[in-house]
């Protein structure tokens, strides 16, 4: 992955969010207090964030340059974000959660992973018909994955991937990020509160503080 | 009951569910944009909206007819160039009743709005929905039980609306008499019997939207 995160200025409540790195590592793992601005970094990246200044750059594609007036919108930048609550769509089963992003993308070529193939690889392929409401939390978890994955995203945000799960909970979705990571190649940014529990998974460690990273 | 007592009930009921009908879009434009958007003179709207709901409704009616009069400034022009009347026909009834119960729409439809988790919203959009699916796929499914128990309430308005709609349609018998009007003319004219059938049939009318509304929105908690 190559993502260029440069001249950074979001105005939060008590200070700015500032950055101003690169981060090209496949897994990063991006840890800090509550209230430092990791989900806030994580937003601006997707797009749901208008920053004073921004220069976003994911591969060869600028996101958001806002010298140049550049910003690619939100459904646009095929970054597949997790968030921590979930978000999974309550009136909708788990295959058309599933299937939203896949469906949105304009032609079937642009499809990077096949439904059968996430659906296996996060073994959620038995709770297609269910309701979303009658999932455990790790399936919860495992279905929101697989929704951004079949988005066909460049990047997958995680906020928060573990926090809502207990200890056995957390030792089971592990391997399944893993297998993410090993099966889709797809380049991740994993919020976390814990840098121990997901240090298995994470090639590169950033601390933030304040809206800073003052760790690498 | 008398066949012009059902044609009055007829035209009461379907005039209701017209003016309903006409209301829906601009509504629920004006509760979406109430609801997910801030924009300058913001408040100014939210407090004309709410207006019918606290004027007195003949007072509104009293606006509708010297707006839609043939010397008023919409009426006139409808008048001069394409010879088209308004007040005293069926379409001021129609008017006079989607004006009336456009308030309790609008507040229905944005506090449905206002419940849809936003962050829904933003997911849809990172998945590559735009606005108009994520409208239709998202946010009117999540908040329509809200929106059909405003519907039901506008209607329910619609039906026992006296005031506005007098003063705009006046009480022409087979033309503009509903049935609240029906009810206050044969008390003037001592048919007590004759405004109590009518008093039964508009209480059950409005009984049923009521209800049915109240179902609704207990669903809707239920199932969060």
């Amino acid at each position: 992955m190559n993502l260029a995160l440069k001249n950074i200025n979001l105005p939060l409540a008590d200070f700015a969010l500032s950055v101003d790195l690169t981060i090209t590592a496949q897994v990063t793992a991006l840890c800090g207090p509550s209230g430092s601005g990791k989900t806030s970094l994580l937003d601006l990246i997707a797009g749901l964030r208008r920053p004073e200044s921004a220069y976003v750059q994911l591969g060869d594609r600028v996101l958001c340059d806002t010298k140049r007036g550049i910003d690619i919108p939100v459904r646009e930048r095929r970054i597949g974000y997790v968030p921590q609550d979930l978000a999974l769509f309550p009136h909708l089963s788990v295959r058309r959660n599933l299937l939203y992003g896949q469906r949105s993308r304009d032609a079937a070529a642009d499809n990077l992973f096949s439904y059968e193939h996430v659906t296996g690889v996060l073994d959620i392929h038995a709770l297609a018909d269910r309701g979303v409401a009658k999932l455990s939390g790790g399936e919860k978890q495992r279905v929101a994955l697989g929704r951004a994955l079949l988005s066909s995203p460049g990047l997958l945000l995680l906020d928060e991937p573990l926090a809502s799960l207990d200890s056995a909970l957390k030792s089971r979705i592990i391997p399944y990020l893993t297998r993410v990571r090993d099966e889709f190649h797809v380049p991740m940014i994993v919020v976390t509160h814990s840098v121990e529990e997901v240090q298995p998974l994470c090639s590169q460690t950033l601390q933030m503080e304040r809206g800073q990273i003052v760790r690498c | 009951m008398a066949s012009e007592d059902w044609q009055i009930i007829w035209f009461t009921a379907w005039v209701s569910a017209l003016s309903t009908l006409c209301i829906l879009p601009f509504g629920l434009g004006t509760a979406w944009l109430l609801a997910r958007r801030d924009w300058p003179g913001k408040s100014i709207i939210e407090t004309l909206v709410s207006l019918p709901l606290v004027l007195p409704p003949v007072a509104t009616g009293l606006i509708l007819l010297k707006l839609l009069g043939r010397r008023g400034a919409v009426g006139g022009f409808l008048h001069d160039y394409f010879d088209f009347d308004i007040v005293f026909t069926w379409r001021a009834v129609l008017i006079a009743l989607g004006v009336m119960s456009f308030p309790l729409l609008v507040r229905s439809a944005r506090v449905a709005f206002e419940e849809v988790n936003p962050r829904l919203e933003e997911i849809a959009r990172t998945l590559g929905a735009g606005e108009l699916r994520v409208l239709f796929t998202i946010t009117l499914p999540l908040a329509i039980r809200g929106i059909v128990g405003g519907m039901l309430l506008a209607f329910a308005r619609a039906l026992g609306e006296f005031g506005a709609t007098i003063m705009v349609a006046g009480n022409i018998p087979g033309k503009t008499s509903t049935v609240s009007l029906a009810i206050f003319q044969s008390v003037q004219l001592g048919k007590d019997s004759h405004a109590l059938r009518l008093l039964g049939i508009s209480v059950a009318l409005a009984f049923i939207a009521v209800w049915t509304s109240e179902l609704l929105l207990r669903r809707k908690k239920n199932l969060r």
